[in-house]
């Protein structure tokens, strides 16, 4: 599937040295001498080893590493803010590494755009002059760019800022500007280190939302960097992992998740919290049978027990609202009491979440009586689905067949 | 004990060697400082007391207040200066100082100009590289260092007595803070600007000139504000040399051992320096 796609981006055996002596070391790293030994004798460290991808156009290609894992140098080896001591970057079909000044500069200010951890923004520039700084530097008239600018601004939700500046602005919406300066040079690729890692984590996660969004409208292809496997699984088409300048895997989440290359992965990977990733929707058993309010009595939701195997069922109101459950020996308690409604026995104080409720904060809701747990619509209040307790609990648990074991021999206490 | 190192002689025959050898290049300074400076004393002298002391005073007031000045904030903030200034002035023009008042602001105006033109662009230098950091330094603390009235000999000996003289040691006296501040101010700009600078395709020019310089500006304008007064300063002890102005007054009056001149003078010295910065740091902050 991958392989009919243009390849935008191409790195071949891309080493980045820091040290003075950069030659002694490379020549050391090619015959394969360890890292550790290359910094013993020559003081050299290694921050690239002979990085080998390519980035398939339209794609978010996410760099994942943990702090010093060198993904920083890396995605600056791209557009030579740090100059890479060996290998080849080709963009199209020209190497960045070998261009001179002036097809640098061009390769800069019309090819790939870059969004920094720490935003970059001028303090004494306003919102849109900001927006607008890699038009300014590229030359373009003062008319053209602040149309630009407002069109990009209002393209990452910031219109109506245009003229404050800065540091008047929360972090998630001075990472916003960002973007926007990134987008308003209409680069076909942006490179983003970090981008989002020094935000809350609601803002961060609004701000993923936001770039998939805007990525859906422009097709940009991005590289983006970030020490959380999380957010890669969550916006990367595909993934790298690097670990001491190396890359150790490639692949889309899922492959990486279901066959992580090395044990470093391996053991990355057990630290995904599945818990913060499967929501309540992709748990939900759907279309559940419910009870009426006003319709059925004891005697119809009885019925419907029967033909469904259930002691307890959903009821929902005249408007198709969720509103609570019954269960089983209330509604034979009523039965026999001769009662036309299940008013009586109806039981409102009952969990209920929406869709996008992940299992972290469905675990709370577990309890002693075995309700399941209500997926209703944020609007209008319907039932979309029914979560069991029980696969709540098989979910955060996933990694610990003692605590599973645990909580059914507390289940069967009960 | 006896002297076997003779640094001074050798000091003194390289600045003899200097002042022949350059001696159309000295001249023509001379000139060039004299008459910037008698000129534009005598046009600041043209202008009648009343008029300079208004248009000073609402300068002051616009410095301070900003944009509010025609708002009741705005005259809160700057009354105080105002008021100080209209008070101050009227006190040295009533004294009968205002010509050696006049004399010294030209002075202190004429000097700060050319050390910011000086000290600037090598602050820029020591702030962009390393290297000239590491050469600039040195120089500086030794400039700092040495005794201010040393200077004031070999300016002589290149420009006779006079006006001249006292710029020039003036000007070497306060060249440092300006270096220093601005090199300072372009040092602290943020790492990550100028990479997202870099990183946007900014040549090295864009990036003096739209990141560093703008943000390195409060600092820079910090500088200023220590040049000024250190020429103030400093133009008091160039009237040793026949720089005119209050110095001169104070001078004379320490030598003819007369208390009210000499306090008189030096109470103007203190309010020449006191509007000169209050009206700089205004300025100064309403770039921040």
């Amino acid at each position: 599937m991958a392989d009919n796609r243009n390849i935008k981006l191409s790195v071949e055996d891309l080493t980045l040295i820091f040290g003075k002596r950069k030659k002694e070391a490379l020549e050391m790293l090619n015959k394969g001498i360890s890292k550790e030994e290359i910094l013993e004798k020559t003081k050299c460290t290694i921050g690239v080893n002979k990085a080998n991808f390519d980035v398939y156009e339209g794609e978010i290609f996410v760099v994942m590493g943990l702090s010093g894992s060198g993904k920083s140098t890396l995605i600056r080896c791209l557009n030579r803010l740090n100059e890479p001591t060996a290998g080849k970057v080709f963009f199209k079909d020209h190497d960045i590494t070998t261009a001179n000044n002036k097809e640098l500069l061009h390769t800069r200010r019309n090819e790939m755009s870059m969004v920094f951890q720490s935003f970059g923004l001028l303090p004494h520039r306003t919102i849109l002059e900001n927006a607008t700084f890699g038009l300014e530097l590229r030359g373009e008239p003062k008319e053209q760019r602040d149309e630009i600018g407002m069109r990009v601004l209002e393209t990452v939700g910031l219109k109506g800022y245009e003229a404050h500046y800065p540091g008047e602005m929360s972090g998630g919406m001075q990472q916003r500007v960002g973007l926007a300066r990134a987008l308003a040079n209409d680069t076909d690729v942006l490179l983003m280190d970090e981008a989002f890692s020094a935000l809350d984590p609601l803002i961060k996660s609004d701000m993923q939302d936001e770039l998939l969004q805007i990525q859906s409208k422009l097709h940009k292809t991005i590289v983006f960097i970030t020490h959380d496997l999380d957010e890669a699984i969550k916006i990367g088409d595909r993934i790298a992992i690097m670990k001491d300048g190396v890359i150790e895997q490639i692949g889309t989440a899922e492959e990486i998740l279901s066959n992580p290359a090395s044990e470093y992965i391996e053991a990355f990977i057990e630290k995904v919290d599945r818990k913060t990733i499967i929501t309540a929707e992709t748990l939900m058993f759907r279309k559940p049978t419910i009870v009426q309010f006003r319709k059925d009595g004891p005697k119809g939701a009885i019925r419907k027990m029967r033909s469904t195997g259930m002691y307890v069922l959903p009821v929902e109101d005249e408007s198709r609202k969720f509103i609570g459950y019954v269960h089983l020996k209330d509604m034979i308690k009523l039965a026999r009491e001769g009662e036309p409604t299940i008013e009586k026995a109806l039981r409102v104080d009952v969990p209920s979440v929406h869709r996008e409720y992940t299992v972290e904060e469905m675990i709370p809701l577990i309890s002693d009586n075995s309700y399941p747990v209500a997926v209703v619509d944020r609007k209008n209040g319907r039932l979309h689905g029914l979560v069991s307790q029980t696969s709540i609990v098989i979910e955060a648990t996933r990694y610990s067949d003692q605590e599973v074991s645990d909580l059914i021999e507390k289940a069967q206490e009960i | 004990m006896k002297r076997f190192i003779d640094f001074g002689t050798y000091i003194e025959k390289a600045i003899n060697a200097l002042e022949q050898g350059l001696s159309p290049v000295w001249s023509a300074m001379d000139d060039g400082i004299s008459w910037t400076v008698s000129s534009m004393n005598d046009l600041l002298l043209s202008i009648p007391f009343l008029v300079s002391l208004i248009v000073v005073t609402l300068f002051a007031y616009y410095a301070k207040a900003g944009k509010d000045s025609f708002k009741f904030e705005g005259l809160k903030k700057g009354i105080g200066l105002a008021s100080f200034i209209l008070i101050g002035l009227f006190l040295i023009y009533g004294m009968g100082y205002w010509k050696e008042a006049v004399q010294t602001t030209t002075l202190v105006l004429v000097s700060t100009v050319i050390t910011l033109i000086i000290g600037i662009p090598f602050g820029i230098l020591a702030g962009r590289s390393k290297i000239a950091d590491t050469i600039i330094k040195p120089v500086l603390d030794f400039m700092q260092t040495m005794p201010a009235f040393v200077y004031l000999i070999p300016a002589i000996f290149f420009f006779s007595v006079g006006n001249t003289p006292g710029v020039i040691a003036t000007v070497i006296f306060s060249v440092p803070p300006a270096v220093r501040l601005t090199a300072l101010g372009i040092q602290n700009v943020q790492k990550e600007v100028i990479e997202a600078g870099r990183a946007f395709g900014a040549t090295e020019n864009q990036i003096l000139f739209k990141i560093q310089l703008p943000l390195a500006m409060p600092t820079i304008l910090t500088g200023v504000n220590q040049v000024i007064l250190l020429s103030l300063s400093m133009v008091v002890i160039a009237s040793m040399v026949g720089a005119r102005g209050l110095g001169s007054i104070v001078y004379q009056g320490i030598q003819q051992n007369d208390i009210a001149k000499g306090f008189e003078s030096g109470l103007g010295i203190v309010i020449l320096a006191i509007i000169l910065d209050r009206i700089t740091q205004a300025l100064a902050n309403k770039r921040k």
